[in-house]
């Protein structure tokens, strides 16, 4: 399915400038202080400072408000502290039904892991068929491969529940699996990378030296595509990570879904019960810590994997 | 069905090719075609026949469902569906509202991230990105709470300042829900923007600056018409992720009644699916949308190819 994976195409921009954004940083801070005056930079950073708090301070009232009790988040001043029980709304998340939210995130690591790991693999070695190999109908098949980035992911859930559900496949694991390791958009940056990072002069002397093709894609291509599948794998994790309406739509056994459905069906029971608003606000934090994490991990090896991919 | 075409090709051919022809290519091509298949094929394929049919009862309902071929009734019935129609027409104010504010402040917010200095450019590129870690689910939660009075700080300053609001109420929830999808992806376009205006020669810039323009002359005249290819993608990508608007709406639904389950054309395949059991028209509806899909992202990839060879 390529629904998981259609907020992340939006990277092709990136992929094909990574050569050129590297080298002109060196020179980006001598140009940029010559036109304008004070004011105008007053103006500049004034306007950036507003936008960028317009982005942080969702998530800054996420943080301030999982420290609260149900009666503080009611009665006291937003951003005020009120009794400091984020620990205790930790332990209330992680008592309900018996630790079932640490369940969610497991599922939640299990779905996105397999997903960025062999989807990304797949679309790898697709993509890597696509540029280097010649055979019959490639430009038909690709074409496919675009037709899937066009068709967005939540036009194929309904259609792809109604024929699980005909085979007997809902409410499993691989209701959700399979669907995610398919991601086209991944083909097409793959096919751009492949042509970019692997040159076929090294394919080429690999083959007179008796390597075959698995052999040389495994021990060649591979590595060098491998700042390229980790950008894919990127993509591919918070893309099953956000998925929402697949899984809502797949699993009715709550000890088989994701956090983000887990978290919303904890926020139906806090519409009667207000008890239970603290820990849909602090299941929402803590379910947003893994992402950031590898985001924050993975994107540095990420952009420093586009420069060193580009000067070669 | 792909494979064996490959498969017949290389046996064709002999073994002159081996190495980079078809039976290899095929190994490669084998596991993503499958669960291509499995993903997208086998489901639109299953969904077009289950949308040419129906479940008929028996007069008085009892006994078994029978399935009967019933052409395009199905798809009459979803537009002549009042609910499904005014989806569409709020998926389309959605898109008008949407679509300019988000693209718009994007390509503001890269102009201005690339007239600053280079040291405040990491900062503010890194917090500018901070919604995109955070899930779709989640973000609509938080914005759900900052629209809700009694907990939200937003209304609390407001009601401050002498101004009552409801958020979410029916006039309000859908600027509401554009507010959540703009906080949520304005960053990561902001991203590709200037990733993309750090691409424009400096040589230009330097010439127009000689030449007396000035930094605003200089974004709205020369930067801005060299990031025109990468707005065309993320237009595209912005049409295509806009139809699928479904987990925003369907998390706010829980917080006010103005979110009808039926409220865009998504959340109608999903109704008439699980709530009103009619396989049948869920299926209808959700070809509908995927070739309405097809169709806008068609228009947008003509229009950008006709404008960048202009």
């Amino acid at each position: 399915m390529s629904a998981s994976t259609l907020p992340r195409p939006r990277t092709t921009p990136d992929t094909a400038t990574p050569r050129r954004a590297g080298s002109r940083s060196n020179r980006t801070g001598s140009s940029s202080n010559r036109g304008g005056g004070f004011a105008s930079k007053l103006t500049v950073n004034g306007l950036l400072i507003i936008g960028s708090a317009y982005m942080v301070v969702p998530v800054l009232w996420l943080v301030f408000a999982s420290t609260k009790n149900a009666a503080d988040l009611y009665g006291t001043s937003a951003y005020a502290l009120g009794n400091f029980s984020l620990f205790e709304n930790i332990a209330n998340v992680a008592k309900q039904d018996g630790g079932l939210f640490f369940r969610w995130l497991g599922n939640s690591v299990m779905y996105a892991g397999v997903g960025a790991v062999l989807g990304s693999l797949i679309s790898v070695m697709a993509g890597y068929a696509f540029d280097k190999f010649q055979f019959r109908w490639k430009d038909s098949l690709f074409g496919f491969v675009l037709v899937g980035v066009l068709i967005p992911n939540t036009a194929t859930v309904l259609p792809m529940y109604l024929l699980a559900s005909l085979v007997g496949m809902t409410n499993t694991i691989w209701a959700v699996l399979i669907p995610v390791l398919c991601n086209p958009f991944g083909v097409y940056l793959a096919r751009v990378y492949s042509a970019s990072y692997v040159p076929a002069e090294t394919l080429e002397a690999a083959r007179m030296d008796g390597a075959g093709p698995i052999r040389s894609f495994f021990s060649l291509g591979l590595p060098m595509m491998m700042p390229g599948y980790i950008t894919i794998a990127l993509f591919q994790f918070v893309g099953v990570w956000n998925n929402f309406m697949l899984p809502l739509v797949m699993l009715q056994d709550q000890q088989l879904l994701p956090v983000s459905v887990g978290i919303s069906i904890w926020q139906g029971y806090s519409v009667p019960q207000p008890e239970f608003t603290p820990m849909v606000i602090t299941g929402s934090l803590l379910s947003i810590i893994p992402l950031l994490v590898a985001f924050i991990m993975l994107q540095r090896f990420w952009k420093s994997g586009l420069t060193a991919g580009s000067v070669k | 069905m792909a494979t064996q075409a490959l498969t017949t090709t290389v046996r064709r051919r002999g073994r002159a090719l081996a190495g980079t022809g078809g039976r290899t290519a095929a190994l490669f091509l084998v596991p993503f075609f499958a669960v291509f298949a499995i993903a997208m094929i086998a489901p639109v394929i299953y969904s077009l026949v289950l949308s040419f049919h129906s479940q008929q009862k028996s007069g008085l309902g009892f006994g078994e469902a029978k399935t009967v071929f019933v052409g395009l009734e199905n798809y009459v019935q979803v537009f002549q569906s009042e609910t499904f129609v005014e989806g569409i027409a709020r998926l389309g104010l959605y898109c008008l509202i949407y679509i300019p504010c988000m693209v718009g402040g994007a390509v503001v917010f890269a102009l201005l991230l690339d007239a600053t200095v280079a040291k405040a450019r990491k900062l503010f590129q890194l917090l500018v990105f901070l919604p995109h870690a955070v899930p779709g689910v989640i973000a609509a939660l938080i914005w759900a709470y900052l629209y809700t009075p009694g907990i939200s700080p937003l209304i609390q300053a407001l009601q401050g300042g002498g101004i009552q609001i409801n958020f979410l109420d029916a006039h309000l929830v859908l600027p509401s829900i554009v507010n959540i999808g703009v906080w949520e992806w304005t960053g990561y376009n902001v991203i590709i923007l200037f990733t993309a205006l750090q691409a424009v020669p400096r040589e230009i810039l330097e010439a127009a600056r000689v030449d007396g323009a000035g930094e605003i002359r200089a974004a709205i005249s020369i930067k801005f018409p060299l990031i025109l290819p990468a707005l065309s993608v993320i237009m595209l990508f912005t049409i295509i992720g806009t139809l699928q608007l479904f987990t925003e709406p369907s998390i706010i639904s829980k917080a006010t009644a103005s979110v009808t389950s039926t409220w865009v054309p998504n959340l109608w395949a999903y109704d008439a699916a699980f709530i009103r059991h009619n396989l049948n028209q869920a299926a209808a509806a959700s070809i509908i949308i995927a070739g309405l899909a097809a169709v806008l992202s068609l228009a947008v990839t003509r229009l950008s190819s006709r404008m960048n060879k202009s």
